[in-house]
């Protein structure tokens, strides 16, 4: 399926710096592909950051989002250890969640 | 008893159905926090119409909100845009490109576990006003910051 996201998150001080790259087209639906032809909109819709299990954060985007998205937040309370988990879901169903560990 | 076909393809049309469900998002892990998507907010064509959208009834300039990104961007079709609100309980923050076809770029939710402060990127289609919108304690905030693209980003 869909390649790995990635993240980074550092803890600093009470607060962890979190930054995911995920990879995906992002097509906004606008483009005109190699055969002249629209290529449908492909994006990604929902974002959900989950600290230890618990959602701290929920994003929607719309096709203006760059291609494989790139997006930093912050999560307070969060020390080195602790686990960080991104889902995306995108306008065709399709779903993905990686974790990682606050460093 | 032996398993005979029809068993089997019962079997396996259910786990078709759940796995379908489940992609469709009807097995949603946390319904509190997963809101509908906001269809509607994402296919308006100008800023008065999105806060129209948006049931934002009025927004005010505010000082506190700050949007980070280039004055000039090279690529229009990754264009850094941070925003930080130093709003109290602010829950809500939505980045919005003026000229784009698609204005809403994106919208984010805060629990108070999360600090209102995010960094995205963005595809802009031309020079264009960039607008952050802050929603804290129920009240609406707003901040813009012009952002010129010298090579558009919507692949036109």
């Amino acid at each position: 399926m869909a390649s790995p996201m990635r993240i980074r998150a550092k803890a600093q001080g009470d607060v962890a710096d979190v930054r995911v790259l995920m990879a995906h087209e992002m097509e906004s639906g606008q483009r005109k592909g190699s055969d002249g032809k629209l290529v449908p909109a492909w994006f990604i819709q929902t974002v959900e950051a989950k600290h230890n299990g618990k959602t701290v954060m929920t994003a929607q985007w719309g096709p203006a989002v760059s291609k494989n998205p790139y997006l930093q937040f912050k999560v307070k309370g969060a020390k080195a250890g602790d686990k960080v988990a991104i889902t995306w879901t995108d306008n065709k169903g399709e779903s993905r969640t990686d974790e990682a560990a606050i460093a | 008893m032996s398993i005979n076909r029809r068993d089997v393809l019962k079997a396996s049309g259910g786990a078709a159905v759940y796995s379908a469900l489940a992609s469709m998002g009807f097995f949603a892990a946390n319904p509190a926090m997963a809101s509908a998507y906001k269809k509607e907010w994402f296919e308006t064509r100008s800023i008065a119409d999105t806060l129209k959208a948006m049931g934002v009834p009025a927004a005010a300039n505010s000082a506190d909100v700050s949007i980070t990104s280039p004055d000039i961007a090279e690529n229009g079709a990754v264009v850094p845009v941070g925003v930080t609100s130093k709003i109290a309980k602010t829950e809500m923050i939505a980045v919005m490109v003026e000229k784009n076809p698609a204005m809403m770029a994106g919208f984010y939710e805060f629990t108070p576990n999360a600090d209102a402060d995010i960094s995205m990127r963005v595809k802009m289609g031309q020079s264009s006003d960039v607008y952050a919108l802050v929603k804290a304690d129920g009240k609406f905030f707003m901040a813009k910051k012009e952002v010129k693209v010298t090579l558009g980003g919507c692949g036109g």
